[in-house]
């Protein structure tokens, strides 16, 4: 369509959005942004209030993540739009489609300091992977169409969209472009065949070869081609904790996260690898800790689809640059052609096989009942494997990265990145509004989830039925075990007390608070909460001591973690 | 290393801001800087000098080619670029013969004189950083009042 049509700055962005397939938007109204408001009673778009910014934009992520298309948040300008700003850094820490669209004084304003100003452009430059600013109504149709294919293609991520309020209240003839060129802007290249090939006799020569895969192979859904390589060739697999779940991990092949809190037997093979597969992955320091211990023997392969990712962390043997489905198609189609497949299990994959066994019966865990492992596995056993998960950040998040095993690829997702405390219970409700179908669970911490625990309002009130599982120590976990390990036990700022009582602040929210003490307790909670069609916090006490193990240090190999004594 | 690095932009507002954010944010300084439109006036032209081994060298490059408003990225190599420098000086005369020299050694360097003034003179040259540096150490003797340099801009050599 391509008539020219007379309208707002404000509708023409409605309309431009309804065109991109847009039914929700996330967001808090004010001053400068209430010309688009009011377009909400001319659209079928639905708005979903919330009762901070930061939430909304965690919500359009957590949406964007589960849909891949981009979620949309709507924030006023000056507060409204720096509150929305950590929510946008993290999504671009983790390349997550987003379209943050933020009000902005009139045009003649700007510079001026006026009210609720806040040179939002200038400010988030750094983590956006590009934002508009129309001075003119008529460019909003172009700037909507190339934001939202700036967001959703080759490495995702934010698009930061400020529209002065006079730039939405203004008329002018709209042209929606269906056709559209970015001059500099290429984000998918072939794959270079020889680089596969290259790849493919690396792969076929190592004696001890491993798969990393990390978050973009969950980005591009490369599942089943990460499994068929697996399996043609025997490769075990280990993830990074973005690639969590890229691989289910009930396979005999999974090794499970490596890192910071890796698993014990996936940071062991990790570091006893010749060559790796490197897939989609920015090597970053919580995944890999110091590579410098055994790199000089380790051969890696790396497929990214940003080039920039190729040797900014890690020198790289092979690099293959594209999006890693369609590399790893490449590959696994050479791979029939030359009729390679493994059958039998060589002597690396028995000791990779050896190491899991033994970690699975002599990794020491927590005595209690209540122990973390005992209560994520539970999760686990009851949780229908087609259910989202999403977390907080903290010790519960590492917990949940050791003990809550993935079976369904691509239903795993957490602040990995940016490490955003808060963004687990909004994302989650962002992932239920994507798939309103499927069970959607934020595995939680106190500390975490009390940043942005009022998002129980939007839960309830726009009726998004999500469980908030908080593993509750009344303590900054993380920050109190290191303070454990590294500071001789003092612990400061550390202690939550009892404050609030999460039950009663649930139910004071009109949702469902339930207080899990015992096994027996937390398995009616969850199945109460699965078939509860209003939002649940199952409050379940833990020992405030127990710690995240193992740990491998900070600045530290892979090869130096820390284990249970 | 020294490195000469050539970026097509879009000539659009903010671009020169982003370009500059960018080196700041991945921990990486420019030696200079200088911009300008060039004969498609939707295009901006920018040269700019920077320090860092190979692989920084390699990494500024991605990331800058990685930006959406460039266009093109090019690390030049020095030997097969044509790349100068503008810069003006101010210095000090002192007594009668200074007046001469200066104006020998600006010859010399194939500057230019303006302004020329009782106690100072103006010698504008456009060459290389080096022997802009050069210039400027013999000219310090005489008293450098001021200087202004433009940093450089280049241009890869045909068939290069």
């Amino acid at each position: 369509m391509n008539k020219m049509e007379t309208m707002t700055g404000a509708r023409a962005l409605m309309v431009a959005m309804e065109k991109e397939g847009v039914k929700e938007v996330f967001g808090l109204p004010g001053g400068a942004n209430l010309p688009m408001y009011d377009e909400f009673a001319r659209c079928d778009i639905r708005h979903i209030l919330v009762r901070h910014e930061q939430s909304a934009a965690h919500m359009a992520d957590g949406f964007g993540r589960v849909s891949r298309k981009p979620g949309v948040c709507f924030a006023t300008s000056g507060p409204g739009a720096t509150n929305i700003l950590t929510g946008i850094a993290t999504a671009q820490a983790d390349s997550s489609p987003m379209i943050a669209v933020t009000g902005q004084v009139p045009v003649a304003m700007i510079g001026k300091d006026a009210f609720q100003e806040s040179d939002i452009i200038g400010m988030a430059n750094p983590v956006v992977k590009y934002a508009f600013q129309p001075r003119t109504p008529d460019e909003i149709p172009r700037v909507v169409r190339t934001g939202f294919y700036i967001a959703e293609t080759g490495r995702p991520g934010p698009v930061l969209i400020d529209i002065p309020k006079d730039v939405q209240q203004k008329e002018a003839a709209m042209t929606f472009p269906d056709e559209f060129k970015i001059r500099g802007y290429h984000p998918w290249t072939d794959p270079d065949i020889v680089h596969v090939e290259r790849a493919i006799e690396m792969l076929l020569s190592a004696e001890r070869p491993i798969i990393l895969a990390g978050g973009g192979t969950i980005i591009s859904s490369a599942f089943a081609e990460l499994q068929s390589i697996s399996e043609l060739l025997m490769i075990p697999v280990v993830t990074t904790f973005k690639g969590k779940g890229a691989f289910p991990e009930n396979h005999p092949l999974s090794l499970g996260p490596i890192g910071m809190h890796g698993h014990a037997e996936a940071n062991k093979m990790m570091t006893e690898a010749d060559c790796v597969l490197a897939i989609g992955t920015r090597f970053s320091d919580r995944s890999v800790g110091t590579f410098e211990a055994f790199e000089k023997r380790l051969k890696i392969i790396h497929m990214d689809v940003d080039p920039a990712e190729i040797g900014k962390n890690q020198t790289t043997s092979v690099a293959v640059i594209g999006d890693v489905r369609t590399s790893l198609r490449i590959m696994i189609k050479m791979l029939m052609q030359k009729a390679i497949k493994r059958t039998e299990e060589n002597t690396w994959i028995k000791h990779v096989k050896e190491t899991k066994e033994y970690w699975k019966e002599n990794l020491k865990l927590h005595p209690g009942e209540m122990g973390a492992a005992k209560i994520l596995r539970k999760l686990r056993e009851i949780l229908p494997h087609e259910s989202i998960v999403t977390t907080e950040v903290g010790q519960h998040q590492m917990w949940a990265s050791l003990f809550y095993d993935v079976i369904q690829p691509g239903t795993f997702f957490s602040s990995t990145g940016l490490g955003t405390m808060g963004w687990g219970f909004p994302a989650a409700i962002g992932a239920k509004v994507a798939k309103p179908n499927v069970p959607v669970v934020d595995i939680a911490g106190d500390g975490s989830f009390s940043m942005t625990e009022n998002s129980l309002a939007t839960a309830v009130l726009e009726d998004i039925p999500v469980i908030v599982f908080l593993l509750n120590n009344f303590t900054l976990g993380m920050v109190a075990q290191w303070q454990r390990t590294f500071y001789n036990r003092r612990m400061i700022g550390v202690d939550q007390g009892k404050c609030p009582d999460y039950v009663k602040l649930a139910e004071s929210y009109g949702a469902q608070g339930i207080r899990a003490q015992s096994m027996d307790e937390l398995d009616k909670a969850i199945k109460t909460a699965l078939k509860s069609d209003v939002a649940t916090v199952i409050d379940i006490p833990i020992d405030p001591e127990e710690d995240v193990l193992p740990f491998v240090a900070p600045g530290t190999s892979l090869a130096d973690m820390i284990l249970p004594s | 290393m020294w490195a000469i690095l050539t970026l097509l932009v879009e000539n659009k507002p903010g671009i020169l801001f982003k370009v500059t954010h960018l080196f700041r944010s991945r921990n990486f300084n420019i030696d200079s800087i200088s911009v300008g439109v060039t004969d498609n006036p939707e295009y901006s032209r920018m040269t700019i000098t920077t320090y860092g081994d190979e692989k920084q060298v390699e990494q500024i490059v991605k990331q800058l080619d990685k930006m959406i408003d460039t266009i093109e990225v090019k690390h030049l190599d020095e030997h097969k670029t044509v790349y100068r420098e503008l810069s003006i000086f101010k210095i000090k005369l002192s007594n009668a013969n200074d007046s001469m020299e200066v104006n020998k050694l600006a010859n010399a360097y194939g500057g230019k004189i303006h302004d020329v003034r009782k106690d100072s003179i103006m010698v504008e040259l456009t060459a290389t950083p080096d022997q802009i540096r050069a210039f400027e150490e013999l000219a310090k003797p005489f008293g450098i009042i001021e200087v202004a340099r433009t940093g450089v801009a280049a241009l890869q050599r045909s068939g290069a």
